[in-house]
């Protein structure tokens, strides 16, 4: 029961991870960008490859996703995404599916179809007994470091000189423009920043979540949950929808594998309904 | 009757005239029964396909609904037609009518989700209410086969007449005629006040409300009547391949079904049409090689679409009805 | 019966007051004028009136009723109708299209399916008569976004003016009118039937003066004086707020 609870924390903490570049893009520059999961595969295949054919370990194949992934975002947000930023939702929609479905054939055609597999380090295997209940060391692990991510990102977003240029460029472009704030580098950093964070999640997941080709549509849905449930006005919002939607998923399956997607479907459409704009939004901002 | 009066008849006569090259697209079809008999697999899939883009059309063309899940009720025709041919009633019209119900009833009972809120929140529902759909689909085996798919469907002669043939000839002909009635009754419903209305909400909802247009209403019948055409044309596909996979339900159909829309430009019922034939003939081009080399060729037609810009892209036939338009105002005048 | 009755209405965007309980009264068939500087919180009231937003507080009263709950096409039902500061029209909808729409909408045909457009003659005969008497039959098959601006704008009030209000909210109606398709504008305002309560916007003192019966003057959201237009125009503290604006 308390390992049910455990690993859906650390199911959470994960996701949150993964979605939290995904709730920037679309709560803060108002972007519909379906293929968020791609980077999140991105990331689980640099860590695969470096670490199966290079033999590069475990720690330093992490930060390596993050930067590879970033790398990539900045790219094709300098190259293709800034041009769409006043583009309908529906042309947003049609590229970034166009995206999804390009990066899927290609990991397909460079990694073939299977699931991959990684060896974690010796320290990350296996269980440890802490009075009683079984606690994964790898689940342990991601806690750990998504935690310490969550705290640095709230305190980079609300505490940083960037933080503050970023809410500013969001609210109103011509006034940040005015005041000497370079909208175009803020917006590249903070699309770079998601996207590497979803690489370092698909990175730090791909043994607990499995990776495979289809990896960005298999979890589109769930983005789009934490995303829609914990609302885009903050990251506290998609951080608690992350924790209730990990929970209740590594739940549902444990006690309920029949009904447990239904019921995650049908808890986000009712959300939709009843809060169109999220569970965790102040009424009346502006 | 004044001058103005006469020459705003004509006008309005003039919109829903049937015009040279809709006729000409109906003949090739006809004509196809007799010129291309090794083709008629194809074509029926084609047809079916732009049944089902005429359907997402009614929604995002003309009322500006983007929907990530149109498969739905695609997906919920085709089951329904499915098991009511394998367990009860094996004639084809039926089915297609039972499917059409079946699913226009998920749309109107879904409509409300698309009613509130803005673009995104109608992606995510509509999205939702798809995977929803596929998850039920997986999970209750017993009913629609599961991940195996709904087999042991074998149609009865349409309407006791026309029995199903090898070369699907009587298949396509059968598809055909339910596209065609489909297209005129789509036509009709788009060049009617009630069609002009939802025009109207989607190119300004401010302003439409301000004439007194309650939108709701509107929006709930006409999701509700796309759903139904979904539904017919998943009802074709289970009829003429007497299976059902579950594929019907996945999430690249709800895309290709707007790609093949934003090919052939949304908001003329046609482009439906025309999109449907391009995208599979490029299809059928393009996968000589594997179905994953395919997906990425989609992939990059998305992209390329949106970059140049869909307007300038499948401008064409917009600017080929406003080139008709000015010439039989010409002639109106 | 007031035709158009306010009660403490108040509307705050966030934390910013744009409309300060206001409480205003306009008898039925008056020229009511509706003045004060820019971002006094002329056009929000407007927007009150017709439902494009809920008030923070207060109600709204149309012939009585008390509408504040009301959707704006169930308010146009009763009718209140309106134009816009900014032009809010069909881009690519012809001036015939849009005013068949509108006429159709107020004879509740809207919700015909089945019938092509062309056979509904009622509805073509006074769209036509519509159009001609605005001075837009001779462009009625042209595309809405292609026309100057000076028949755009006619055409905007002409949709207002086709729900054939009880009550018709002009924002001003003549801003961006060129000066030579100005006084075609003015013309068709001042030759609204006598029994439609009009309620003007305008920042043009001498089209105020020469149209108004009455005329209430908006400040920073709240009333700020009302009255016919020799008080008004009399007022020292009124022209101070507009000479105080203009020097
Ligand atoms: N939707 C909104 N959100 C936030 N603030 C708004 C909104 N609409 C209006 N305001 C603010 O309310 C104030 C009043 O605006 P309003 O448009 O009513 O002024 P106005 O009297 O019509 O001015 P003008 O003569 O320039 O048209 C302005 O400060 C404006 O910024
Ligand atoms: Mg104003």
């Amino acid at each position: 029961m308390l390992t049910i609870l455990f690993d859906g924390i650390a199911y959470g903490m994960l996701l949150f991870i993964l979605a939290c570049g995904l709730s920037i893009t679309l709560g803060l520059m108002n972007f519909v960008n379906l293929a968020h999961g791609a980077f999140a595969m991105a990331g689980g295949y640099v860590t695969v490859v470096l670490m199966n054919r290079y033999g590069i370990p475990f720690y330093l194949c992490l930060p390596a996703a993050f930067i590879a992934t970033a790398v990539i975002g900045a790219a094709l947000e300098v190259t293709l995404y800034r041009r769409l930023y006043r583009a309908s939702h529906l042309d947003q929609v049609l590229f970034s599916i166009g995206l999804v479905f390009m990066a899927i054939a290609a990991a397909d055609y460079f990694m073939g179809g299977q699931q991959q597999l990684i060896n974690l380090p010796p320290e990350l295997r296996g269980r440890l007994d802490v009075f009683g209940i079984g606690i994964g060391r790898s689940r342990l692990f991601i806690i750990v470091i998504c935690a310490i991510l969550a705290v640095a990102l709230q305190l980079a977003l609300t505490r940083t000189r960037f933080g503050s240029q970023l809410r500013a460029a969001v609210d109103d472009g011509r006034v940040a423009r005015g005041l000497g704030i370079n909208v175009s580098t803020i917006f590249v950093l903070t699309f770079a920043l998601g996207s590497g964070l979803a690489g370092l999640g698909g990175a730090l997941g791909a043994d607990m979540l499995g990776l495979d080709p289809n990896f960005p549509l298999k979890f589109l849905i769930y983005f789009m949950i934490v995303v829609t449930v914990g609302g885009t006005s903050s990251i506290t919002g998609p951080f608690i929808a992350a924790l209730l939607l990990g929970i209740a998923d590594v739940a549902g399956k444990y006690y309920l594998p029949q009904a447990g997607a239904f019921i995650i479907y049908a808890v986000m459409i009712l959300v939709l309904i009843l809060r169109p704009n999220g569970l965790f939004t102040r009424e009346g901002g502006r | 009757m004044t001058d103005h009066q006469a020459h705003a008849l004509r006008l309005l006569t003039a919109k829903h005239r049937w015009r040279v090259w809709e006729i000409a697209l109906w003949l090739a079809a006809i004509a196809a029964i007799f010129l291309l008999p090794s083709q008629l697999l194809i074509l029926t899939e084609i047809v079916i396909l732009a049944l089902f883009a005429v359907s997402l059309d009614l929604i995002l063309g003309y009322a500006g609904i983007v929907s990530l899940g149109h498969t739905a009720f695609f997906g919920l025709g085709a089951y329904a037609a499915g098991i009511l041919a394998r367990d009860y009633v094996a004639e084809p019209v039926t089915g297609l009518v039972f499917a059409g119900l079946v699913s226009g009833l998920f749309g109107l009972a879904t409509s409300f989700l698309v009613l509130r809120g803005s673009d995104l929140t109608r992606l995510m529902t509509t999205f939702g209410v798809a995977m929803l759909l596929a998850e039920l689909g997986n999970q209750a085996a017993w009913l629609t086969g599961g991940a195996d798919g709904l087999s042991g469907i074998s149609m009865t002669p349409i309407l006791g007449l026309f029995e199903f043939d090898l070369w699907g000839r009587n298949g396509y002909i059968y598809c055909l005629v339910v596209l065609i009635v489909l297209t005129f009754v789509a036509r009709h419903i788009t060049n009617s006040p009630f069609g002009l209305s939802l025009m109207a909400i989607k190119r300004n909802p401010r302003r439409a409300a301000m004439l007194g247009i309650s939108p709701k209403r509107r929006i709930v019948t006409v999701y509700a009547v796309s759903a139904a055409y979904a539904g017919m044309a998943g009802a074709l596909l289970a009829q003429t391949t007497n299976f059902v996979s579950p594929d019907v339900l996945a999430f690249h159909r709800s895309a290709d079904v707007l790609l093949v829309l934003v090919i052939g430009g949304a908001g003329y019922l046609y482009g439906g049409i025309f999109g449907a034939i391009i995208f599979t003939m490029l299809r059928d081009w393009l996968s000589v090689a594997t179905p994953q080399y395919w997906m990425f060729w989609i992939g990059l037609i998305l992209v390329a679409i949106v970059m140049i810009g869909r307007e300038r892209l499948t401008g064409w036939p917009a600017l080929l009805a406003a080139r008709l338009k000015s010439r039989t105002g010409e002639a109106a005048r | 019966m007031m035709a158009l009755e306010t009660r403490n209405l108040v509307k705050r965007f966030g934390g910013f007051t744009a409309t300060h309980d206001v409480s205003l009264s306009i008898r039925q068939g008056a020229r009511h004028a509706l003045i004060g500087p820019n971002g006094a919180g002329k056009t929000t009231l407007i927007n009150l009136f017709t439902g494009v937003f809920a008030p923070t507080s207060g109600q709204i009263f149309l012939d009585g009723e008390d509408i504040t709950a009301l959707p704006a096409h169930a308010r146009v039902a009763r009718g209140l109708s309106r134009t816009f500061q900014i032009n809010q029209l069909f881009a690519d909808f012809t001036p015939l299209d849009s005013m068949m729409l509108a006429i159709g909408e107020r004879k509740g045909h809207g919700r015909r399916f089945w019938q092509p457009l062309a056979a509904d003659r009622e509805v073509a005969e006074e769209a036509v008569t519509t159009l001609e008497r605005f001075r837009l039959a001779d462009v009625m098959s042209e595309e809405t976004r292609l026309l100057p601006y000076g028949k755009q704008r006619l055409l905007e009030i002409a949709l207002a003016i086709a729900a054939r209000p009880k009550v018709l909210l002009l924002d001003e109606p003549a801003a961006g009118v060129p000066e030579e398709e100005r006084e075609e504008v003015l013309g068709i305002v001042r030759a609204l039937p006598e029994d439609v309560t009009v309620v003007l916007i305008e920042h043009d003192m001498d089209l105020v003066f020469s149209f108004a019966d009455r005329i209430s003057v908006l400040a920073a959201g709240a009333l700020f004086a009302e009255g016919s237009v020799e008080e008004i125009s009399r007022d020292p503290q009124v022209k101070a707020i507009y000479l105080g604006e203009d020097a």
